[in-house]
């Protein structure tokens, strides 16, 4: 799929950009009514809404197991977690209406195939031990990055981020929660949840997006406070963290190079595919297809519904205006 | 697995009858809940999947607080997870208007009106029994399902006095539907039983208030109530339509498939 073609973005007065940026250098939040560059505004627009319906296509992979959760508690869990993305979906299209952009052309784009949502979700849910492993390590991927954002520039975003932040810990808590109880269980349970780590977690590592040295807008990003750190940053920081909640699980990682060093500190870790990575972005995951079907087959069934909430708004508000 | 009844009996006796009608009231519950969680993600609008998801959510939770008293009250170790996921099919005791498979937006939104419509009121008169657990309970799932009538009648109207479309297929639905609503309001030796334990429900007086809730919301969404015809009956016996067992099939594989397993 092409992308949208960009119109050609305004040049901005340089006086303006230079006191916009001495407010991102002194650590003030930039609100909706102030000036922004539209580099800015579109950068934000972008992220945003990638966030957005990075929350709405997440519904589905969990989705696809509420049905069959094996306890009534964890069918609770799941259901309530679920609609918490919709729930962010909903605050952060709103967010994004305050740069000026409608909700509804943002939801048309993600249909077309034009935007794009985390490549993560274009993976397949296949057990239930991959309800655990979403919560630990995709959950537990969006908070070192939204840790982060809830510190960006724009003041929306970073207090969405405060609040989204919150309920992805508990996700998190949840998904762990379910990986260490199969880790703890029978054989056949614990070969699950090895067999979901071992398919989530090259993808989890490329949730941090490309590295930096193929990360162009990355500069320009960090000096306007939009990232406060490289996407390399992020995810070494996300594996540091996450080594050790399986070790103490007795999980073991599907990389022969992962290991420990002590002058870093860090968990260092093998090459990433970016093959397939890119390959998951264009498009060719292995459920890229079923996710925007089923968002598109959603939107189409729903399309009589909104039409007969819209008709009937209409004729009360014709009937209280004539009553008046 | 109990015995299913003998065929030609006209009424198998129930050796505990508070734990059959707990388990009437926790599956009704627990099997309208799992249906309407079936939409999770579908919606027709990111807003109406946050409140599908939280109607689910407590139909869910109730189901699983009486299921769970409902163990408790049998006094064989069966807990809630026990009662949800390893009883067959003519062991659930839901009225089948909550098994039936969701539909379309209407046949989803109109039976759970006529579900709402009914619960409020029986939860109504059972926070007022004196067997104490169940009235908490009644008690706190009343204000949910207060929330979810409002939302369901909501959508009666919208759907009712929306388009053509929406006035068709919310028609179509009240009609599928109708002949399901009167098992909601029979009364066996079980009701009888369960006056010894405080729990008085007047199933009459609560049809009949049923009755003027709906006559006046459908009147209002310019619906046609179906004439009076023969009922649906048997779920609260044990005896459903061909839709849950597929239900159950799905809700219950992954625990089934790994018997003793904690999750």
């Amino acid at each position: 799929m092409e992308p949208l073609p960009t119109p050609p973005i305004p040049a901005d007065d340089p006086a303006l950009v230079a006191a916009f940026e001495a407010r991102i250098a002194a650590g003030e939040s930039i609100e909706p009514k102030d000036w922004m560059p539209e580099r800015y505004r579109r950068q934000l627009t972008r992220m945003m809404s990638q966030h957005a319906h990075s929350e709405v296509v997440g519904m589905l992979p969990e989705g696809n197991w509420i049905t069959r959760a094996p306890s009534l508690r964890r069918k609770m869990c799941l259901i309530a977690k679920v609609q918490d993305e919709a729930g962010h979906g909903l605050y952060i299209y709103c967010g994004t209406e305050t740069l000026g952009v409608d909700r509804h052309d943002l939801v048309q784009q993600l249909l077309d195939g034009t935007a794009k949502y985390s490549s993560i979700f274009n993976y397949p849910t296949l057990t239930w031990a991959d309800i655990g492993c979403i919560g630990w390590l995709v959950d537990g991927a969006a908070i070192v990055n939204q840790t982060v954002l809830a510190k960006a520039s724009y003041g929306p975003y970073a207090r969405a981020m405060v609040r989204i932040c919150k309920e992805e810990n508990f996700h998190k808590r949840q998904g762990y929660e379910i990986v260490a109880t199969l880790a703890n269980g029978t054989p056949a349970q614990k070969a699950m949840v090895q067999d979901a780590l071992n398919r989530w977690w090259w993808p989890s590592l490329m949730m941090f997006g490309p590295s930096d040295a193929e990360s162009p807008n990355s500069a320009e990003l960090l000096k306007w406070r939009v990232k406060r750190k490289t996407n390399d940053e992020l995810r070494q920081r996300f594996v540091n963290l996450t080594v050790p909640q399986a070790q103490a699980v007795g999980l073991s990682f599907p990389d022969p190079d992962l290991r420990y060093d002590a002058a870093s500190e860090d968990w260092k870790f093998g090459a990433i595919d970016w093959d397939e990575f890119f390959a998951v972005i264009k498009g060719n995951g292995p459920c890229n297809h079923e996710r925007l079907a089923a968002r598109r087959k959603a939107h189409d069934d729903g399309l009589w519904v909104r039409e007969a909430a819209a008709a009937y708004a209409a004729k009360h508000l014709a009937r209280t205006t004539e009553a008046a | 697995m109990s015995v299913p009844p003998v065929a030609g009996a006209r009424e198998t006796p129930v050796a505990n009858p508070l734990f059959e009608y707990l388990l009437r009231l926790g599956d009704d519950r627990l099997v309208l809940g799992h249906r309407m969680s079936e939409w999770c993600g579908h919606g027709p609008i990111l807003e109406e999947d946050i409140a599908m998801a939280n109607i689910a959510l407590d139909l869910v939770g109730q189901g699983s607080s009486l299921l769970q008293l409902a163990g408790v009250t049998e006094g064989a170790g069966r807990d809630e997870d026990a009662l949800a996921y390893f009883r067959g099919e003519p062991e659930f005791r839901n009225a089948q208007l909550v098994e039936l498979p969701k539909g379309d937006f209407a046949f989803t939104m109109v039976r759970q009106f006529l579900f709402d419509a009914y619960s409020v009121l029986q939860l109504d008169a059972l926070q007022k029994s004196t067997f104490a657990p169940l009235a908490g309970l009644a008690s706190k799932a009343l204000k949910e399902d207060s929330y979810h009538l409002r939302h369901s009648s909501d959508w009666v109207l919208r759907l009712g006095d929306g388009t053509a479309e929406s006035h068709a297929r919310a028609q179509a639905a009240l009609d599928e539907l109708w002949r399901f609503t009167g098992e909601l309001f029979e009364s066996d030796a079980v009701d009888e039983a369960v006056r010894d334990n405080g729990i008085v429900v007047d199933q009459a007086a609560i049809q009949s208030r049923w009755q003027q809730v709906v006559a006046d919301v459908t009147r209002r969404a310019t619906l046609t109530l179906p004439p009076a015809g023969a009922s649906a009956s048997g779920g609260r016996r044990g005896r459903h339509t061909e839709f849950l067992g597929h239900m159950l099939a799905e809700m219950q594989i992954v625990a089934r498939s790994h018997p003793g397993a904690k999750w």
